[in-house]
């Protein structure tokens, strides 16, 4: 067990963390390392391109259906994909009712408990979104994830809830050993946005792991519910996703407590590069044809 | 009136009175729209039938009855266990009171415990302020040596995470940092009172244990479980280690805090494990559980610490008890005392003198797993028949281990395990397929009267009857009560079919 290296991808909502994720995981396999994935997001889609499914059987909706968790056996929620990585999606109520959060604690402690983790090397949890609350926060309890690493583009949404994430790892890591593993940009093509990255993983006191360049091979892979890895593995994209995974797999313990900045810090920063100017402040609110 | 000042009626007596029977009649008659006598007989008579007892097992969203509390109120019976030890729970306050006033009303005594009364502005912004507060507060107030944290449902479902939460609450100066804050996440949806006893019990443990280095020596830790005879029990196995000489360590000890003497001082703590001991208890050559479906995970705890363990289902009668004393034995190497053989005899004496009665009367029992495993097995042992055997917190694994129960002893013939069932179920079982007798707690008097199955108490909660945990049921002493405790009843029953003048009464006998 004191091998296992379990991480965490987090980052704002259709901003490409399962498609990073699986992709990395699938490098990672590809590197002989044994993977398991929980999937923490009730919309159940963070083992798609590894399974080549639609959506996988989740923990809560087949407890639900047998009235309880301990009424579960592991090989009812765990199934097997590419390069035998395990799979398991948590699942969660649809939108509007019940707690997800809740089910992210639940499932998390019925795998631990049925030894979904025993034999494996890396333990990688997919969360949904900000940590909007505590349920959400599971996996960056103590002796959970070791490091978190936040997916994000130069867009200023994604910037802001990368910065929102690492304040929530600062909650647990001063108490705790969860660290931030860094930053990785998946790239939009907006204005500067390499330098943007750089400097926002600077201020956080991390550093930008890797920038995956944008690709439409990842568009045809997924289409056909896979990664690139497995659709292309010679193609470009395939081999920076590799080098991705290899500079996770070598940040072992090189994560760090991060140090979160204020919204105006954050507005501050895009002013330094020019994306908005300080003299600027009459383009807040007008619309582009009123300018 | 019926009553003034110098002739006040109780409630037994007042509501028989004239003007309130006309008024019950009269409020019923205009405005409860009540169904006819006649329909509300016939509905209550078909919800006897094999019809309706159909209908009832084939429930899937209702439960009516569970014969099980939560895992909170199996924590704070675990924390009391603990040298001056408070526990407290992280979350509504109303669970707390739930939680004290239930063991008090079967005790008959305090239960002290603290909530952190998480308010809606916990519900949203997480209970880190309280966790905070409320252990500055505790310890300031009532001066305990450890503080056991355990959760309500409200703080469960919000994630708040105890671990990171006590060390910020340490780090804050809630509490010393070198304080012993043991902590068990116990989701109350989840499990029973019994999971939560486990929960808890191995929070405490691995709190202790988890970065001691282990010296084996030759002492041996016992588990309790949760137990309603608590006091009794405790006290009947300490000196049954005394007669054999072992070397022990209770770990969990509630017989001093739930019987504390009427003398002038209060005590909030009294008695219990002491902190010095558990540490050491990780020493120990093994750890033995008086109760396996309490201590599933503390059992598999101390295993990992690489100690061995055996677990037990309730120690009561002859086997259960010869089982306890030959583990002992075996792992002490000490002797089983001439004393404790001469005891087992005089058990064994004094259930062939009643045997006559108890033998093929028919029983229905519910209760936690241990529990209804250790009666049944005695029950075998006596000779009865068990019919019904229920336990709404019970497993599919407790199922098949009770059917291997019935299949050893020709008295446990068509006895059927139901897990996972409620009261409402045993209703129709005792309905459709009647026994002579119904062993339960308190809760059982609703089905003595309605189906007039006569009840024995013998579980938790007993609120009605005072005192019943004082005595063991544990050990041939035990086993002795539990007689006395079943024929009692045996006898009252025969007496009172026999009682009517000159029809039934030739079999009134002095001698029975």
């Amino acid at each position: 067990m004191s091998t296992l290296r379990q991480i965490a991808f987090y980052g704002k909502g259709g901003i490409g963390k399962s498609t990073t994720s699986q992709n990395t995981l699938a490098a990672l396999a590809e590197m002989g390392q044994k993977i398991l994935i929980v999937g923490c997001d009730p919309k159940a889609d963070s083992t798609r391109l590894i399974l080549h499914a639609k959506a996988q059987d989740t923990v809560l909706s087949l407890a639900a259906e047998a009235g309880s968790v301990e009424d579960l056996e592991i090989e009812d929620v765990m199934k097997i994909g590419f390069r035998d990585i395990r799979c398991v999606e948590s699942g969660g109520p649809e939108p509007g009712v019940g707690c997800a959060g809740r089910g992210v604690i639940t499932s998390i402690n019925f795998l631990e408990e049925n030894g979904a983790y025993d034999g494996v090397d890396y333990v990688s949890y997919d969360v949904l979104g900000d940590v909007v609350c505590g349920g959400f926060a599971m996996p960056i309890r103590e002796n959970k994830a070791q490091e978190i690493y936040i997916v994000m583009s130069g867009e200023m949404m994604a910037m802001y809830a990368a910065n929102n994430i690492s304040k929530g790892i600062l909650k647990y890591a001063s108490s705790g050993g969860v660290r931030l593993g860094g930053l990785i940009c998946n790239e939009r093509k907006t204005d500067k946005e390499l330098e943007l990255a750089e400097a926002l993983a600077g201020k956080l006191g991390t550093k930008l792991i890797h920038f995956v360049p944008r690709d439409n091979v990842v568009q045809h892979a997924e289409l056909r519910r896979m990664t690139v890895i497995e659709y292309d593995p010679n193609c470009k994209q395939a081999g920076e996703y590799r080098q991705l995974a290899e500079k996770v797999h070598n940040n072992a313990g090189k994560g760090v407590i991060p140090t979160p900045i204020t919204m105006d810090e954050l507005e501050d920063m895009l002013m330094e590069f020019g994306i908005m100017t300080k003299e600027d402040e009459s383009i807040v609110g007008k619309a582009a044809s009123a300018a | 009136m019926s009553q003034n000042a110098e002739k006040v009626l109780d409630h037994f007596k007042l509501f028989r009175e004239p003007e309130y029977v006309e008024m019950f009649e009269s409020k019923k008659k205009n405005f409860e729209d009540a169904v006819p006598a006649e329909e509300l007989e016939r509905v209550r008579e078909w919800a006897k039938s094999w019809e309706y007892r159909e209908k009832n097992f084939a429930r899937e969203a209702l439960t009516v009855n569970p014969a099980k509390a939560c895992q909170p109120l199996g924590a704070v019976f675990a924390a009391v266990g603990f040298e001056s030890t408070l526990p407290f729970v992280h979350g509504s306050q109303g669970c707390v009171a739930y939680y004290r006033s239930h063991f008090s009303r079967h005790f008959k005594e305090p239960t002290s415990c603290v909530s952190s009364s998480m308010t809606e502005d916990a519900a949203v912004f997480g209970g880190l302020q309280n966790m905070i507060d409320g252990l500055a507060n505790s310890n300031a107030m009532y001066k305990p040596k450890m503080i056991a944290v355990s959760t309500t449902c409200m703080a469960e479902v919000i994630g708040d995470d105890l671990n990171a939460f006590i060390k910020t609450a340490k780090e804050k100066g809630s509490v010393p940092m070198d304080m012993d804050v043991p902590y068990a996440h116990t989701p109350a949806f989840v499990g029973s009172h019994v999971t939560g006893y486990d929960n808890s019990m191995k929070g405490v443990l691995t709190h202790f244990w988890d970065n001691a280095e282990r010296t084996p020596n030759e002492s041996i830790n016992l588990i309790n479980g949760f137990d309603g005879y608590v006091v009794g029990n405790i006290r009947e196995l300490k000196r049954v280690l005394g007669l054999m000489g072992v070397d022990y360590t209770l770990i969990g000890d509630q017989s001093d805090v739930w019987d504390t003497p009427t003398d002038g001082e209060f005590r909030m703590y009294d008695g219990g494990t002491k902190i010095e001991d558990v540490k050491a208890a990780v020493n120990a050559k093994a750890t033995l559980s008086m109760q396996e479906y309490c201590t599933e995970k503390t059992l598999a705890y101390c295993a990992d610490k690489g100690q061995q363990t055996v677990a037990l289902n309730h120690p009561v009668g002859i086997a259960g008890t010869d089982r306890l004393l030959m583990a002992l034995s075996e792992l002490t190497g000490k002797e089983i005392p001439a004393e404790l053989l001469k005891e087992r005899g005089r058990l064994v004496d004094a259930i062939a003198d009643s045997q006559a009665h108890i033998h093929g009367k028919s029983f229905a029992i519910y209760g936690d797993p241990d529990l209804c495993y250790g009666l049944t097995e005695f029950l075998l042992e006596l000779g009865a028949e068990p019919k019904h055997v229920l336990s709404t917190n019970g497993n599919k694994a407790w199922a098949e281990k009770m059917q291997a129960l019935f299949n050893s002893s020709p008295f446990g013939k068509g006895c059927v395990a139901y897990a996972g069932k409620d009261l409402w179920h045993m209703r129709s079982l005792l309905a459709t397929e009647p026994v002579d007798f119904l062993i339960g707690n308190t809760y059982g008097k609703y089905l003595e009267r309605d189906i007039g199955t006569p009840l024995i108490r013998i579980g938790f909660p007993v609120f009605d009857r005072h005192h019943h945990h004082r005595s063991p049921i544990w050990g041939y002493q035990g086993g002795m009560n539990l007689l006395v405790k079943l024929l009692d009843k045996i006898f009252d029953e025969m007496d009172k079919d026999t009682n009517i003048p000159s029809k039934t009464d030739y079999s009134f006998d002095i001698i029975r």
